[in-house]
């Protein structure tokens, strides 16, 4: 961590210039077919803030979110260029656990992907994978992640009933809450909000400001109207290039670059 | 009216018709098979009325006794030369089961219709079914103990009921008596047998190995003394047994008006069908169904039961299961998970594919060839070599077909489980990956349960495929008649290198290699009816335990879950 990069990092709203969590410098994507995703994208991700990730469909938001976790790992014949930073360590570096990275880095989807089994069950797979084997520390945790998910009280009576009975709202809910159960230190929203309903969105969006205190948080939507609502810091990117990033307030108010003003005016993308 | 056509064919109601009309054909032609086989099948087994007529179309006219087992209508024409312009019309003929095959040479005829005279049903003809020759159709005439004559006690005009009421505590005699005998063979002289045989062998290992083996040998020398004594004492008690069972005979008058004696102890089973009510018609007709499914086969397979061929298809069934599930499984799981998406992964994942369309017999030659001769021979040079020249595994067996049959099914649960893999939802991978799961324990917790039902949907297929399956197991191990059961009460008490008989083989060999057809030709189609009631059961049992597995984790999800 150099002196120097903190600079990149604007005051807030509150005129407090937040640390960094995530960076990344000069790094790029392509998929199979020589098809470039990302192109030497350099962005600061301030650390308990929540950054919001913009711009038009296919510009990279979701292929460098994904990249935070290293779930492109998964894709064939993908080319990962430059460097990631988590707290200063590269995560790409060859001796990263990348199990452990993605603990770290929690990761919630566009569509709510509970797994087929009860809601007490889904909480708990990330601690049974860890190994967590007592009854006592299980439920104590699970009812934890379900009340910082705003879940608890909804389904506190019916833990052992099937995930899949919940609403779509309940469902992103118990996702998140899934991910907070392995208490990750990043938490990555990849359009979580889209697929669901206005209320559901409200709720959702009361969560991540409720979560921000505690969690580094990266959102990508496709909603100004969310970014501006519930971001701290936005980024605009187009065709996989980092346009322009700062604080929600001067993007949204008084953005540097035209192709920013443009997107935001509705007048591109 | 062009109009409304239009219309009608816009509306794509003529395509759901076309789509109904055929699902209802496939419904029909299921339902039309099964009716046929059963009712061809199980109605064989129903006693059918006795008829004794004068023939006069014999010269000179004879007196017939037998049952009706079919009858057609022919154009007379073929039966008589035809003179021209006159017209014969056409004559009605019927198959008669004459039985009494050892003293007339044949049991079946056909007999003109019109040329049976004073026709009738005496309730007292008797229909005796006997171990050897087929049925006997006759009056009951006179019962001897030991050659001499017996009359019933109590009987007023010593014939007819109580004479009849004799026959069967008589029958019931014997029938005890006969279980004596096979217990005895089947147990006490199958031990000797197997002890002698080991003893036999102990003594060629010796020889073999070579060295000092005196001692063992005197050792072997007295074990085998007393095995002898053994079997000498058992000998006695057999003949003793075979003299009182061969004590009885009974008197039969048949059609011809001949008197014929045979012995009680081979009597089956003894009905006069005309003389019964439907009571005792139905307690006859499960006598025999039971037998069917429990018995062992009598006159070259055209009689009795196929418990040997229900069991030895049960067997070698769930032995083929036994391999070919894990085998394909797992496969299947490296396919779909873990091989990388190359050409060479491509190659394998079609040739599985091409492996389904193989036909079966060039499976039974490999298995022929690759199993019997070289793996069977290398287990009998390395294991069993004091047993050779006689071959031990080098020969077709049991196991040998169940792993040539693992193999010809070994497609349909690979592509079975790829295809449940890969309809897993790739977000609920993702979502495992995410939460800081491994690849394999994302397959393990999450993939591979949901896969779980499509793994067993092609372990169903696999299974009534080897069920139904005939031409590669006449190549490896199924025989006509098998004399022992390859599970049974002798130590290791499984024997995958016996031959078994098989229900798809047996319906073959009554069909086409029965040397009496029309005896066979029932029991064919009652054959066939149980291998498809077998295929249908496995199916079923597959399908309940499939939905059992489904509630199971369904309850797991809602309970503890490890």
């Amino acid at each position: 961590m150099k002196g120097g990069e903190f600079s990149e990092l604007n005051p807030d709203a509150d005129g407090v210039r937040p640390e960094p969590c995530l960076e990344t410098r000069n790094l790029s994507l392509r998929y199979a077919g020589n098809r470039r995703a990302l192109n030497k994208v350099r962005l600061t991700i301030p650390r308990q803030r929540v950054t919001a990730l913009i711009g038009p469909s296919g510009c990279g938001k979701t292929s460098l979110l994904r990249c935070f976790n290293r779930l492109n790992d998964l894709v064939d014949d993908c080319v990962i260029t430059g460097r990631v930073r988590l707290e200063g360590k590269n995560i790409y570096a060859a001796k990263v656990d990348v199990t452990e990275l993605r603990r770290r880095v929690g990761m919630v989807f566009q569509k709510p992907n509970p797994f087929p089994k009860s809601i007490y069950e889904n909480v708990a797979f990330g601690l049974r994978i860890r190994g967590i084997k007592s009854r006592r520390r299980l439920d104590e945790i699970v009812q934890e992640s379900l009340s910082a998910a705003a879940l608890w009280d909804e389904v506190k009576g019916r833990l052992h009933k099937s995930a899949l009975e919940l609403s779509g709202g309940q469902q992103q809910r118990l996702v998140i809450a899934r991910t907070l159960a392995v208490a990750p230190e990043v938490l990555l929203l990849d359009e979580s909000a889209s697929a669901l309903d206005p209320i559901s969105t409200l709720k959702i969006e009361e969560l991540i400001s409720e979560l921000k205190k505690n969690y580094t948080i990266v959102i990508v939507t496709h909603n100004l109207q969310q970014a501006a609502r519930v971001a701290d810091y936005t980024a605009f990117m187009d065709m996989g290039e980092m346009v322009e990033f700062d604080t929600t307030a001067r993007i949204f108010t008084n953005p540097v670059k035209r192709r920013t003003e443009e997107y935001i005016t509705g007048r591109y993308g | 009216m062009k109009r409304s056509l239009a219309n009608w064919l816009d509306s794509g109601a003529p395509w759901v018709w076309i789509n109904a009309g055929a699902a209802t054909l496939c419904l029909a032609m299921v339902f039309g098979l099964l009716l046929l086989l059963g009712v061809k099948g199980l109605g064989h087994f129903w006693p059918q009325p006795v008829l004794q007529a004068t023939y006069t179309g014999a010269e000179p006219p004879a007196s017939i006794i037998g049952e009706v087992a079919a009858s057609e209508t022919i154009d007379a024409d073929d039966l008589y030369p035809a003179t021209p312009g006159e017209e014969q019309g056409e004559i009605e003929r019927q198959l008669l089961k004459l039985g009494n095959r050892d003293i007339t040479g044949g049991d079946f005829a056909w007999v003109l219709t019109g040329l049976l005279e004073d026709v009738s049903y005496p309730p007292e003809l008797a229909v005796i079914e006997r171990r050897e020759w087929g049925n006997l159709y006759g009056y009951l005439n006179g019962l001897r103990q030991a050659g001499a004559a017996v009359l019933p006690v109590g009987a007023q005009d010593g014939t007819g009921e109580a004479r009849w009421n004799e026959l069967h505590s008589r029958l019931d005699r014997a029938r005890d008596l006969r279980r004596e005998i096979e217990r005895i063979e089947r147990s006490i002289i199958a031990d000797i047998n197997f002890g002698m045989e080991r003893l036999r062998l102990e003594e060629r290992q010796l020889v073999l190995a070579g060295g000092d083996s005196a001692g063992a040998l005197r050792e072997n020398a007295r074990q085998r003394e007393s095995f002898d004594a053994q079997y000498a004492e058992i000998r006695l008690r057999l003949l003793e047994l075979n003299r009182q069972i061969q004590r009885d005979t009974a008197l039969f008058r048949i059609a011809d008006g001949s008197t014929v004696e045979i012995p009680i102890a081979d009597i089956v089973r003894a009905h006069r069908p005309n003389g019964m009510d439907w009571v005792e018609s139905t307690r006859v007709y499960f006598a025999r169904l039971i037998e069917f499914l429990s018995g062992n086969p009598r006159e070259a397979n055209t009689e009795g039961g196929l418990l040997p061929a229900l069991y030895g298809t049960a067997m070698m069934v769930m032995l083929m299961s036994v391999i070919v599930t894990p085998l394909g499984v797992v496969a299947g799981v490296y396919l779909s998970e873990y091989a990388p998406r190359g050409w060479l992964t491509r190659i394998i994942r079609v040739s599985v594919n091409n492996l389904a369309g193989v036909p079966s017999i060039v499976y039974g030659m490999f298995g022929l060839g690759f199993f019997i001769y070289l793996a069977g021979g290398e287990i009998d040079r390395l294991f069993y070599a004091e047993s050779l020249p006689a071959p031990t595994f080098g020969t077709p067996g049991l196991l040998w077909a169940s792993l040539t049959l693992a193999l010809l099914t070994l497609p349909v649960v690979i592509v079975a489980t790829e295809e449940g893999l890969g309809n897993v939802p790739a977000s609920l991978r993702e979502a495992s990956l995410a939460l800081g799961a491994t690849q394999f324990e994302t397959l393990w917790r999450v993939v591979l349960p949901l896969a779980r039902p499509s793994m067993l949907t092609g372990l169903i297929l696999a299974v009534a495929r080897a069920a139904g399956e005939v031409a590669p197991l006449m190549l490896v191990g199924v025989v006509k008649l098998a004399p022992s059961l390859p599970l049974d009460t002798q130590f290791p008490y499984l024997h995958p290198e016996q031959q078994f008989m098989h229900l798809g083989y047996h319906v073959f060999d009554l069909a086409t290699q029965s040397p009496n057809v029309e005896a066979a030709m029932p029991q064919a189609f009652a054959t066939a009816f149980l291998l498809v009631a077998v295929v249908t059961a496995l199916n079923l049992s597959a399908v309940v335990l499939r939905g059992r597995l489904r509630e199971r984790y369904r309850a797991m999800d809602t309970g503890a879950w490890a």
